[in-house]
């Protein structure tokens, strides 16, 4: 068997890639769309690092075949900012030193993305809560959630 | 890994897929458990069948006294679900111990009993709600008991390249029961439970009616105590009957020495202070 068609919106555009049946989302996203923000570690599901929102939920894009996105809306890192202009949970990140390396910054921010619209007011354990799945192995979860508190201020101005 | 990825729009086309594939076609439906397994090579497929975007599986339905739960259900689902949370929250309480907020909007109630693990948070929540399994193949439907579905540690009866487990249904709780899960981990999320339990009870005045008291992983499946549910049964609720109940649970428990998950020892004594736990709970939550 050959390449299958994937058709999905992706930060809102519409987009049609021929995949291989057993690409995980992240691969299509990162080596056929170059869209790099998405990363990969663990490619288990275990880390969080490849995050993105799928039809409003996020999921590890490690584990998730592409194909489980037809027809279906993804945002990514790349669709978060306001025509270049960074979204309020990225500038609080920068604030406040809530990054590191960097590389678990993209799934956080996603995952913090998701919790401040469902609730827009969290406590610091929903927070903790919300970023369960979201590892930092720089450990700087402090910082992290001092951001998110920053950012849900931020947000409800 | 698998050359073909299909998504049917029902469970008939579903059906009819495998069919047709004989054998080399196997269903998945949040994958979480089997894209790793397949990733691996510990599982093979030639061609996925992908249930997750069949509406009539979608469902979390009430159905005359029972509950009925799809296999495109997603534990994030059962955790929000008013339903659930008002008539079977043991089954809410084990979703939300379960991997990550990822892996809960991905993963399936469903697939937590084909994977067949025996500690799965939701199964061993099932089977303190005596859920069954919907099974549709060529054959037509069947309704099994959960226990009935278990081969071994992670190999299920349920043949995904043959047949599909559409959902499972339980009775839904009433007014006099009340459910509770525990769980021992090391870690709040991303980890394996050292021990999970859960218990179901229904009272009547200051008596035990009926109980079904679950323990895991301590055997090949989901571990419902016999001797811990007939100490229950008839009996005054109190502190006294229920460390009877924990006890006689730890005493039939028979968990093994694991490096992941600690010494037999220390999971004995665990299983008792879970069990204990849990039966209170699950009292308290009854009498409400």
């Amino acid at each position: 068997m050959g390449k299958q068609f994937l058709t999905m919106t992706v930060n809102g555009e519409t987009v049609e890639v021929a995949v291989e049946p057993s690409a995980m989302l992240i691969d299509v996203l990162r080596d056929q769309l170059d869209m790099i923000g998405t990363k990969e570690a663990c490619r288990e599901g275990e880390c969080g690092a490849c995050t993105v929102i799928l039809e409003g939920m996020t999921v590890n894009s490690c584990i998730t075949p592409a194909m489980k996105a037809q027809g279906r809306s993804v945002l990514t890192i790349e669709g978060v900012d306001d025509q270049g202009k960074l979204h309020p949970i990225q500038e609080a990140f920068i604030e406040k030193g809530a990054i590191q390396c960097g590389y678990c910054t993209p799934g956080m921010v996603l995952s913090v993305k998701v919790l401040l619209d469902e609730n827009p007011n969290p406590l610091e354990e929903e927070v903790k809560m919300g970023l369960s799945g979201n590892l930092c192995r720089c450990t700087g979860y402090i910082k992290i959630i001092d951001a998110v508190m920053v950012a849900a201020r931020q947000m409800g101005q | 890994m698998w050359e073909e990825y299909l998504s049917p729009s029902s469970t008939q086309e579903a059906v009819d897929m495998l069919r047709s594939y004989n054998g080399e076609a196997q269903i998945i439906a949040g994958g979480t458990d089997l894209v790793l397994d397949l990733s691996k090579g510990t599982r093979k497929a030639k061609c996925l069948i992908d249930i997750g975007d069949i509406d009539e599986l979608k469902k979390i339905d009430q159905d005359g006294d029972e509950i009925v739960i799809g296999a495109g259900v997603v534990f994030s689902r059962i955790i929000s679900s008013k339903l659930i949370q008002e008539k079977a929250y043991v089954l809410a309480e084990a979703a939300a111990t379960i991997g990550s907020p990822q892996i809960r909007n991905t993963g399936t109630v469903v697939g937590n009993v084909v994977s067949a693990q025996p500690a799965a948070d939701a199964a061993v929540a099932l089977f303190a709600l005596d859920a069954r399994a919907e099974i549709v193949g060529s054959d037509g439907k069947r309704i099994v008991p959960l226990g009935e579905l278990y081969e071994g540690v992670g190999i299920s009866k349920v043949d995904s390249t043959a047949e599909i487990v559409t959902g499972v249904r339980f009775k839904a709780l009433g007014s006099n029961q009340g459910s509770a899960f525990m769980r021992l981990a090391q870690r709040k999320a991303l980890a394996l439970p050292v021990l999970n339990a859960a218990a179901t009870v229904a009272i009547k005045g200051d008596k035990f009616y009926e109980s079904l008291v679950v323990i895991a992983p301590v055997a090949t499946r989901p571990f419902r105590s016999e001797d811990a549910e007939n100490c229950l049964k008839g009996a005054s609720i109190d502190k006294g009957t229920i460390e009877e109940a924990a006890e006689a649970a730890a005493g039939e428990a028979n968990p093994r020495d694991s490096a992941l998950r600690g010494s037999a020892e220390y999971r004995k004594k665990m299983a008792k202070v879970l069990v204990k736990r849990a039966i209170q709970k699950a009292v308290e939550r009854a009498k409400e």
